[in-house]
């Protein structure tokens, strides 16, 4: 009696699993569908599961229409989410490792007031920082998209967190060989802690890409657009052309989703050991 | 600069020189993070006490005017009730929803990595996308839309989701937009919390006869994840004061942004970088948002006894 009971439990359970996975999968179809649609299939008031054409052609006529600047800001996501992750990467992590294993008076110091801006909202600097972007002549450039946005509280916390739990037997015999600080640092550590390099790396690549606010408020130049800013301009603009758009915003998560799947358990060691939960 | 730099070298490679080390490793960070979030904070704090339209280097001191106008101001305390109400839908459903999903994912046998990938996938997806599938094919109000769709399989009237601010059916919208996007990622957290209890207490409460379902999750795992409880609720509250994305990309349009539901960043960017350029009323407003943030998270990690000695390791 008792299994009976377990067991039609465990069959609920799972049908419910799979209706609430059919219901998370519906936006990512209805991106598809709309963006392989006419736009009488998208704004017909029969909605239909399937659209009643499969029109390729829309990327074509998305990458050919003069008045998005798709091509330019996907090259300018592209440039922005890369630099950006290698130069946190780079910078949160040699912070990292002196943070956890240079014994200096002040390091305590100096991680408390790094923790402490993890308290401050980036968004809620956003007003001050627009100002120093601008004073420094750094509106709709590159530089201004991504150098305010490289330093990172949460990467070099997690690194530093990280390298604190490594073992110091290695980093011991390379000192032993004569390695001052630094080589022992790219020779030793970075080729034994890649995990964590590739947890923060994704994590950090998907927070630029997907980024908003920043871009907003930076890139007013169209050149400077990046595919978040560009779609948005174009959701709210006078007259849409819905398939465009759909296609524009299926295109936009596509290297996303190939980095995010492919990543995905690196996310998921990352936050296992990021110490967020401890 | 020749006589200092093999004597800098020297210096780096002698054996006593740890201070000068931890500079080289930590300094660019430092020194980054000195420039782009303290020296934007001090500016903040300057830029609040003087009229500042248009203008970085304002001359015109005028005290605390900015910020009794922004405290009198009905759109500011309007923004904040708007947070108040996001934060009292959105915490406890994702909350709800995503330990849900990390339970009943963890006791799976079978497909456990399909369907956290599946409730994890959102994630990947910008609020810019989210915004945009729901405002122009879920809750469309004109004509065609999904919900309006299934709602008329059932005889419902055609309902306008977004401009209707009577009843705001615009919440419906906005939570799910998050829901959507967030539920997988905390799910994660609660899995690896999950994880992290050890088998034995379980064990140990079969064999006191505690029954497998709700007495087992009220006394064995709901205590046990209680650190990540708070890590997720504290960081559901900070991430939902943050919220600007989605507001801006479901309700603003060719037209402006409506003047309901403006949570606190969209009512700054537009005092702020719009029309006005009142940069020293929007510092003032964002001087009080953090004060705000600040308050509501210590008083909020005090509650649940955080940073407490006896809490460590838990």
């Amino acid at each position: 009696m008792h299994d009976a009971w377990v067991r039609v439990g465990r069959a609920l359970r799972l049908v419910l699993l799979i209706a609430l996975a059919l219901l998370f999968l519906v936006p990512f179809y209805l991106l598809v569908r709309n963006g392989l649609a006419s736009e009488e299939d998208i704004t017909s008031p029969d909605w239909t599961f399937f659209p009643s054409t499969l029109r390729f052609s829309n990327v074509t006529e998305l990458f050919r229409d003069s008045t998005v600047p798709m091509a330019r800001s996907l090259l300018n996501s592209a440039l922005i989410a890369v630099l950006t992750t290698l130069g946190t990467l780079l910078i949160a992590s040699l912070a990292g490792y002196g943070l956890a294993r240079i014994p200096y008076r002040y390091a305590n110091h100096v991680f408390y007031a790094i923790l402490a801006t993890l308290m401050v909202p980036a968004a809620v600097t956003f007003v001050p920082s627009f100002v120093l972007v601008s004073s420094l002549g750094w509106v709709s450039t590159l530089r201004g998209l991504i150098v305010p946005t490289l330093f990172s509280a949460f990467a070099c916390f997690v690194f530093r967190q990280y390298f604190l739990g490594f073992p110091r037997e290695l980093e011991d015999a390379a000192r032993v060989d004569g390695l001052g600080y630094w080589r022992t640092y790219w020779r030793v550590v970075v080729p034994n802690t890649r995990p964590v390099f590739a947890a923060v790396g994704t994590i950090v690549f998907i927070g630029a890409w997907n980024s908003f606010l920043w871009p907003l408020v930076i890139g007013q130049d169209r050149e400077a657009w990046t595919v978040q800013v560009a779609l948005s301009s174009f959701s709210t603009s006078q007259v849409i052309r819905l398939h465009e758009l759909f296609v524009a915003a299926a295109v936009s998560i596509l290297p996303l989703l190939v980095v995010f799947l492919f990543f995905q358990r690196w996310i998921v060691a990352g936050v296992e050991r990021s110490g967020i939960d401890d | 600069m020749s006589g200092r730099g093999p004597g800098l070298a020297r210096r780096l490679a002698g054996p006593q020189n740890r201070n000068l080390w931890f500079w080289v490793f930590v300094g660019p960070f430092a020194l980054g993070l000195l420039v782009f979030t303290y020296v934007p904070l001090g500016w903040s704090v300057y830029l609040s006490f003087f009229d500042a339209h248009n203008t970085v280097s304002p001359t015109d001191f005028v005290g605390f005017d900015n910020y009794t106008s922004m405290l009198k101001n009905d759109a500011f305390t309007d923004s904040l009730w708007t947070f108040a109400v996001f934060t009292a839908f959105i915490v406890p459903t994702t909350f709800v929803l995503s330990l849900s999903l990390a339970l009943m994912v963890n006791r799976l046998r079978r497909a456990q990595a399909f369907f956290r990938s599946v409730f994890f996938l959102p994630a990947a997806c910008s609020y810019v996308v989210a915004a945009l599938i729901w405002k122009m094919s879920i809750f469309n109000g004109v004509r065609f839309g999904l919900a309006n769709t299934v709602l008329g399989w059932f005889g419902a009237d055609q309902t306008a989701w977004l401009s209707t601010t009577d009843p705001p059916w615009y919440w419906l919208v906005i939570v799910t937009v998050r829901l959507w996007l967030q539920a997988g990622f905390y799910m994660v957290l609660f899995l690896a919390g999950l994880q992290r209890i050890s088998p034995t207490l379980y064990e140990a409460a079969a064999v006191d006869g505690a029954r497998p379902g709700w007495q087992v999750l009220r006394h064995i795992t709901l205590p046990q994840l209680r650190a990540t409880s708070v890590a997720v609720a504290l960081l559901l509250v900070i991430n939902a004061f943050q919220a600007f994305d989605e507001f801006y990309n479901l309700l603003s349009d060719a037209r402006g942004y409506p003047p309901y539901a403006r949570p606190p960043l969209v009512y700054l960017y537009y005092t702020a970088l719009g029309q006005g350029q009142n940069l020293g009323l929007g510092s003032a407003g964002a001087v009080l948002l953090a004060l705000i943030i600040a308050v509501v998270t210590v008083g909020q990690a005090r509650w649940f006894g955080l940073g407490r000695g006896d809490e460590k390791g838990a």
